[in-house]
């Protein structure tokens, strides 16, 4: 069975093809591509021009995924695209071209909760059998287990995703969006010495975000960090810097780098908890790091530790899995299309709500 | 995949005779059984152990917080007199480890005999379950009469609880302790008599509102109808032992009926 994947819930366009050998062997990454629409440094991306760019390069990566996977459209035997959550006009422009495939090929569509699609990607490259589940990326911040068919939300963020919190203080700062802010910021946290103090907001096994993006944006307001001017200076002296470094004592007033450490720790630090929290009620001992924000080397780092002091372990992937990509719902669609599950063309909308828990997992025990 | 160890006590209970013993350990505190001043005196310990995963100031302002919240809910209830464990011993600055360093910190309670409500209504069901066929329609009524009485007695203490101006977070009937009266021992199912003593002030805040008191019996009464389906029709019984035991009852019970209606449906973008 090979499915073709098609994602476009953020700012990645993802178009991925997958092969489910009939003989039960493991499944094949045939093909894997995406295209990333990238903001200027100081601006979020816009829906309209998100949507824009998905259209433009739908079928260019369609076709180069074909190519790169060596199969023809006669070998696929369905489409799979992401039915939400997400922002609704890229949603869009990505679900009108799945249409139009299934329309000009003649295959059945199957509609995709794009959380699930996540997990069930890293429950296949890493291996984990029954993990609890992190969830983290720009737009979801969830802590899922599994329970008797659904992906059950045992915690998750009250207000902004953890993944929009780091984006937006990138913004503050003018950090380049460029591969992904969050990148960036981790890049620059590396840097980072003095931890600041922030609130730090678990609630249960929720948690929140805006406080604490508010408090760090007047923090770097105060101390003048943040801004286009800034950024460009800071560039500079990181050039001198290799020069003068052995004379460096400890700063007392914070730099961004110090910032980007700080809101880093914090928050990673609610993340780990509540995924804590979360294992020691379902009894689980493995934790699966999926989402853009998963690729974090401090927060796997982090999680490895808090899992190591418990006795178990901790799965992540790396970011051709994490951030959102085309296989992810290839992946989840084939195993649904697999228990008969089949999206009519008169069904096949996306929209911008849709929980992980909706879903019937009807795949597994 | 190795083997689970707690790690070290901190000092001076790493070199105490006998050894503290484990009850239980939750995701942020061990809970362990030990004496107080001397060997006859029983005494629970929790312990914060130092989560190394975490930066080391943020670890220290975070344990101390919480375990000094917690000590100071329980001090300020005990003073009013609510059936709380009473408050013995406490350190937020506690060293551990080989080195003696910074090891977490802890916090040394009463010892409250009995069982947990959640085992004495396990049982009771249990027993339900099990002679329900052979009793006859007023045994039944009895019976029930029984749970009714223990559910308003807990109404009772979560209400004096919240008169002192303190919610609890994180009620269920795995916090709450039936604390049997001296020799007493009933005919039928299981003892339900005694006073219901309230544990755990993990998660306790000082809170006067109605909001986060509605809160507090509405993770009871859920936790209740997912560990207890039997009890749950009887859980009314709490509500009106809650009602009747202070004056700003009847608006925080007002205030649960919206908190039920609430739910989660929000749901996020991605």
């Amino acid at each position: 069975m090979i499915a073709i994947g098609m994602e476009g819930s953020a700012n990645k366009l993802g178009i991925g093809i997958m092969l489910h050998p009939n003989d039960g062997s493991p499944p094949q990454v045939l093909a894997n591509i995406r295209h990333t629409y990238v903001s200027p440094p100081g601006e979020g991306f816009l829906p309209k021009d998100t949507a824009r760019h998905h259209r433009a390069w739908v079928v260019k990566l369609v076709k180069q995924a074909l190519k790169e996977a060596r199969v023809s459209v006669d070998d696929v035997d369905c489409i799979c695209f992401t039915k939400g959550p997400g922002m609704g006009a890229p949603l869009q422009s990505v679900v009108v071209a799945a249409r139009m495939l299934s329309l000009l090929w003649g295959k059945e569509l199957v509609g995709v909760n794009h959380c699930v699609g996540h997990i069930e990607m890293g429950r296949l490259i890493t291996g984990a059998t029954n993990p609890v589940v992190l969830y983290v990326s720009g737009g979801n911040t969830q802590v899922i287990a599994y329970s008797s068919q659904r992906y059950r939300i045992f915690g998750e963020t009250l207000d902004m995703a953890v993944g929009n919190c780091l984006d937006r203080f990138a913004r503050t700062l003018h950090i380049s969006n460029d591969p992904a802010p969050g990148y960036n910021i981790e890049q620059l946290a590396k840097q980072g010495k003095q931890l600041v103090d922030l609130p730090y907001v678990v609630k249960g096994m929720d948690c929140s975000f805006s406080g604490i993006l508010a408090a760090i944006d007047g923090l770097a307001r105060e101390w003048g960090l943040g801004g286009e001017e800034k950024a460009k200076e800071d560039e500079q002296k990181n050039i001198q810097k290799s020069v003068i470094t052995a004379n460096e004592g400890l700063e007392s007033t914070p730099t961004r780098a110090d910032l980007c450490f700080s809101l880093q720790e914090t928050v990673f630090s609610m993340l780990v908890e509540i995924t804590e929290r979360a294992m020691a009620h379902v009894g689980s001992k493995q934790v699966l790091i999926v989402g853009g924000v998963g690729s974090n080397e401090r927060l796997q780092e982090m999680m490895g530790i808090m899992a190591r002091d418990r006795g178990g372990s901790v799965y992540a992937t790396d970011e051709r899995f994490c951030i959102d990509n085309g296989i992810m719902i290839a992946q989840a669609g084939m195993l649904a299309y697999g228990t008969g599950f089949r999206t009519p063309l008169e069904e096949s909308t996306c929209t911008q709500r849709f929980r992980t828990d909706e879903v019937l997992v009807k795949w597994r025990d | 995949m190795e083997d689970y160890k707690p790690p070290a006590l901190p000092s001076p209970f790493n070199n105490t005779e006998p050894p503290p013993t484990l009850l239980a350990q939750g995701a942020e505190a061990h809970l362990y059984k030990t004496t107080s001043l001397n060997p006859s005196t029983p005494a629970a310990l929790k312990i914060r152990p130092s989560k190394p995963y975490r930066h080391p100031i943020l670890d220290r302002r975070l344990t101390r917080q919480r375990i000094l919240q917690e000590a100071r809910c329980l001090a300020k209830l005990v003073r009013e007199g609510v059936s709380v464990p009473a408050l013995l011993a406490l350190d937020w600055e506690g060293h551990g480890g080989e080195e003696g360093g910074w090891g977490g910190a802890w916090l040394m309670m009463e010892w409250i005999e009995g069982d947990l409500v959640r085992v004495v209504l396990e049982q009771w069901e249990a027993w339900m379950k099990k002679n329900q066929a052979s009793l006859d329609e007023s045994q039944i009524e009895q019976e029930e009469a029984r749970v009714r009485g223990l559910l308003k007695k807990m109404g009772a203490a979560i209400g004096a609880l919240h008169k002192a101006g303190v919610v609890h977070g994180d009620l269920t009937t795995s916090n709450l302790i039936l604390r049997p009266l001296a020799g007493a021992d009933g005919v039928g199912s299981v003892s339900t008599e005694g006073d219901v003593v309230l544990i755990d002030f993990g998660l306790a805040s000082q809170s006067a509102q109605d909001e986060d008191r509605a809160v507090d019996l509405y993770v009871l009464e859920r936790a209740i109808g997912s560990t207890h389906p039997r009890s749950e029709p009887l859980f009314d019984e709490l509500l009106l032992g809650y009602r009747e035991s202070y004056k700003g009852a009847p608006s925080a019970l007002k205030r649960l009926e919206d908190v039920r209606m609430r739910g989660r449906k929000r749901s996020m973008l991605g």
